[in-house]
């Protein structure tokens, strides 16, 4: 079968900062085939942009500590050489961010940055040649008068065109997996359904896989196949798209599945949220990082206290779900909180 | 652009007239009658009327002006008959405490300041630019701490202090150099170095304080913006990306304040001039003001303005030529 492109195992990141060791992603492990698209959700802190820097090893090393491994087709990125580590970046692997504003270069044109990313990885292309290159790719990713626009500054451009700009970067170079930061949290509705489309139909044309980070879990239903919802660091559900949505597996998914507004006519009142707050990352609590969340929670004798729950494989569901309640009741729950 | 610069030039002239304005009426304004200041203790009331004739002091205010700002373009003459001078244009007035045209006398000290701001400009920008950026690479390490502790020292530490604490140190005690005595570069190179290394360093490291805290500062900055993350994420090298990316950016304010500090200078480093006994412009400046020579403080004061004015217009320019998003409107 389709052998995976990607393979993150036991990928941990802390970081020290002066007010202690922050561990940012803890024990995360997942697979990412060639075509095929990978969401992951969760609040902010979750760790969900770490992960992702994690892959292509844009971690500020200094701060980071990392370990694990990231395997991208056959090249462990965390141990690697720094030379292995920049051939892999950019041609192999690629990333859109969140805010295309600040993601461009203000000083250069777009057009220059677009020729930047390709010729690191194509040292021996002519001038022409790049250019060509460049335009078809602007013309790709639909920016309308390619060779005028060639020669524009970002801040010329409006925040849908930037962004159009920042995949165009990311895939001149035709890269195997695309990692997508949020990448539509900062543009205006009508825009985002643009660039999501745009990022499909590409994915389409090269069969590359892309990893989607986001909280918008209309965004995952739409493009995903696969979902990691991640919590406090730790990945807490891993599931198949229709699966999350028809049963999910945590009481964290559950609560983010209740928290979606609908315009179900019998769904009105108020919005449903999740009480509390995410925990610090510095001082996350012992057991399961959920549980002072949870509505389940079985007090301080109980497994939920005292030892970190691990991924497990939901019986009858292609789901796995980090949550000590048995399988049963995982389903039951899962299925009434659906209902509701 | 073009109309850009024409139009900047233009105010900057209009600024540069009212600057003339309120400087030659401020000094007018003081209590002091240069008639009687032109010939010291054995002045004869006769003398000074004469004086005051023959340097225009009896006319009113506004035509002393006029003929003030008329000499700049036409140059200008002074008495009658025997007694009859002229100081060519472009002429900022007459010196009655050294008997020279001011324009002669900042014509002679010009090139000392000059040399002065120019060398201690080379240096501080290179150590400046040079530690910051060596502290921004290195952020927490010893040479981020040194450079930090280098800031602190340098920000509050008074010129003259230093100056005369290097002057007594290297000159007096280790006796390493001779007395800076100030020489023109083409006659005698050696002993011209020998008299400027003193005053460039402690100029230079003084002022270099600032730059390295505004190269750490803006590099660091940078340093966390999502545009040199994509950088690395394109799979450029480190060099690419910290001149391109890191450096260009920490440039931008680098440059408008380089401007401004330089232009500054060359108006005269009054205090490290006087403590290096430079004859350059800032000691011509302390020497009127100790005489009361109103005329060669108007003309120092309107030569400094004219490197501020001009400074400006060119940070302006460049802040567009660095930053793409100042030029269009």
């Amino acid at each position: 079968m389709n052998l995976p492109i990607l393979s993150v195992r036991h990928l941990c990141v802390s970081f020290t900062t002066p007010d202690g060791v922050v561990h940012a992603v803890n024990d995360v492990s997942f697979d990412v085939k060639a075509g095929q698209t990978l969401g992951i959700v969760g609040e902010s802190g979750s760790g969900k942009s770490v992960t992702a820097g994690s892959i292509m090893r844009l971690n500020n090393s200094i701060t980071a500590e990392t370990s694990g491994s990231v395997v991208i087709d056959g090249v462990d990125i965390l141990n690697c050489s720094e030379e292995q580590a920049r051939a892999i970046r950019g041609s192999e692997v690629a990333m859109v961010f969140q805010d295309p504003l600040s993601a461009l270069n203000p000083y250069y044109t777009v057009g220059y940055q677009i020729a930047e990313a390709y010729e690191v990885h194509h040292p021996n292309a002519s001038k022409s040649e790049t250019r060509k290159v460049v335009l078809d790719m602007l013309t790709k990713v639909g920016i309308p008068n390619p060779e005028k626009r060639y020669d524009e500054y970002p801040h010329q451009f409006s925040g849908g065109m930037r962004q159009r700009i920042v995949i165009a970067i990311a895939l001149v170079n035709k890269p195997k997996i695309l990692i997508a930061d949020e990448p539509t949290t900062a543009l205006d509705v009508t825009v985002q359904a643009q660039i999501l489309d745009l990022m499909l139909e590409l994915q389409r044309e090269t069969n590359m896989a892309i990893i989607l980070i986001t909280h918008d879990l209309g965004v995952v239903a739409e493009v995903a196949q696969d979902v990691l919802v991640m919590y406090a660091g730790r990945v807490v559900e891993e599931a198949e798209v229709n699966s999350l949505f028809a049963s999910p597996t945590h009481p964290y998914s559950w609560g983010l599945l209740g928290a979606v507004s609908s315009l179900d006519e019998h769904k009105r009142g108020q919005l449903r949220t999740i009480s509390g707050t995410p925990p610090s990352l510095i001082s996350i609590p012992s057991g399961c990082a959920f549980r002072p969340r949870c509505e389940f929670y079985e007090g301080e004798d109980s497994d939920c206290h005292n030892r970190v729950p691990d991924l497990r494989i939901i019986g009858g569901l292609s789901s796995s779900s980090a949550c000590h309640l048995s399988d049963q009741q995982i389903i039951e729950i899962g299925k009434s909180k659906v209902l509701s | 652009m073009f109309l850009f610069i024409t139009r900047r030039l233009f105010f900057a002239l209009l600024l540069l007239l009212a600057v003339s304005v309120v400087t030659y009426l401020l000094f007018s304004a003081l209590p002091v009658d240069p008639a009687a200041l032109t010939c010291g203790k054995n002045c004869k009331p006769d003398l000074i009327a004469a004086n005051r004739v023959r340097l225009g002091y009896d006319k009113p205010i506004v035509e002393q002006y006029w003929l003030f700002l008329k000499g700049i373009f036409a140059g200008r003459d002074y008495g009658m008959g025997q007694a009859a001078f002229s100081c060519p244009a472009p002429s900022l007035g007459y010196s009655f405490a050294q008997h020279e045209c001011v324009t002669t006398l900042i014509g002679k000290t010009f090139p000392v300041t000059a040399f002065l701001s120019l060398g201690a400009f080379v240096l501080w920008m290179v150590i400046g630019v040079g530690s910051g950026a060596i502290a921004a690479l290195n952020k927490g390490k010893w040479q981020d701490r040194l450079a930090n502790a280098f800031t602190a020292i340098g920000v509050s530490l008074p010129t003259f202090y230093v100056g005369l604490l290097v002057l007594f140190s290297v000159v007096i005690w280790l006796d390493l150099l001779p007395f800076p005595r100030y020489t023109s570069p083409f006659s005698d190179p050696v002993q011209f170095l020998n008299a400027m290394i003193l005053p460039w360093l402690t100029l230079a490291v003084l002022s270099a304080a600032t730059y390295t805290r505004l190269t750490r500062n803006g590099m660091l900055e940078a340093m966390n913006e999502d545009f040199v993350r994509l950088g690395v994420a394109k799979g450029l090298t480190r060099r690419v990306i910290l001149r391109k990316y890191v450096m260009r950016s920490a440039m931008v304010p680098i440059v408008t304040i380089a401007g401004l500090d330089f232009a500054a200078l060359l108006g005269g480093a009054i205090i490290t001039e006087s403590v290096f006994s430079l004859p350059g412009m800032g000691k011509l400046s302390i020497r009127a003001v100790v005489e009361s020579d109103l005329p060669v403080l108007v003309g120092t004061t309107m030569v400094a303005a004219v490197f501020i004015v001009l400074a400006n217009v060119v940070v302006d320019i460049l802040y567009g030529v660095l930053d793409p998003r100042v030029r269009t409107h």
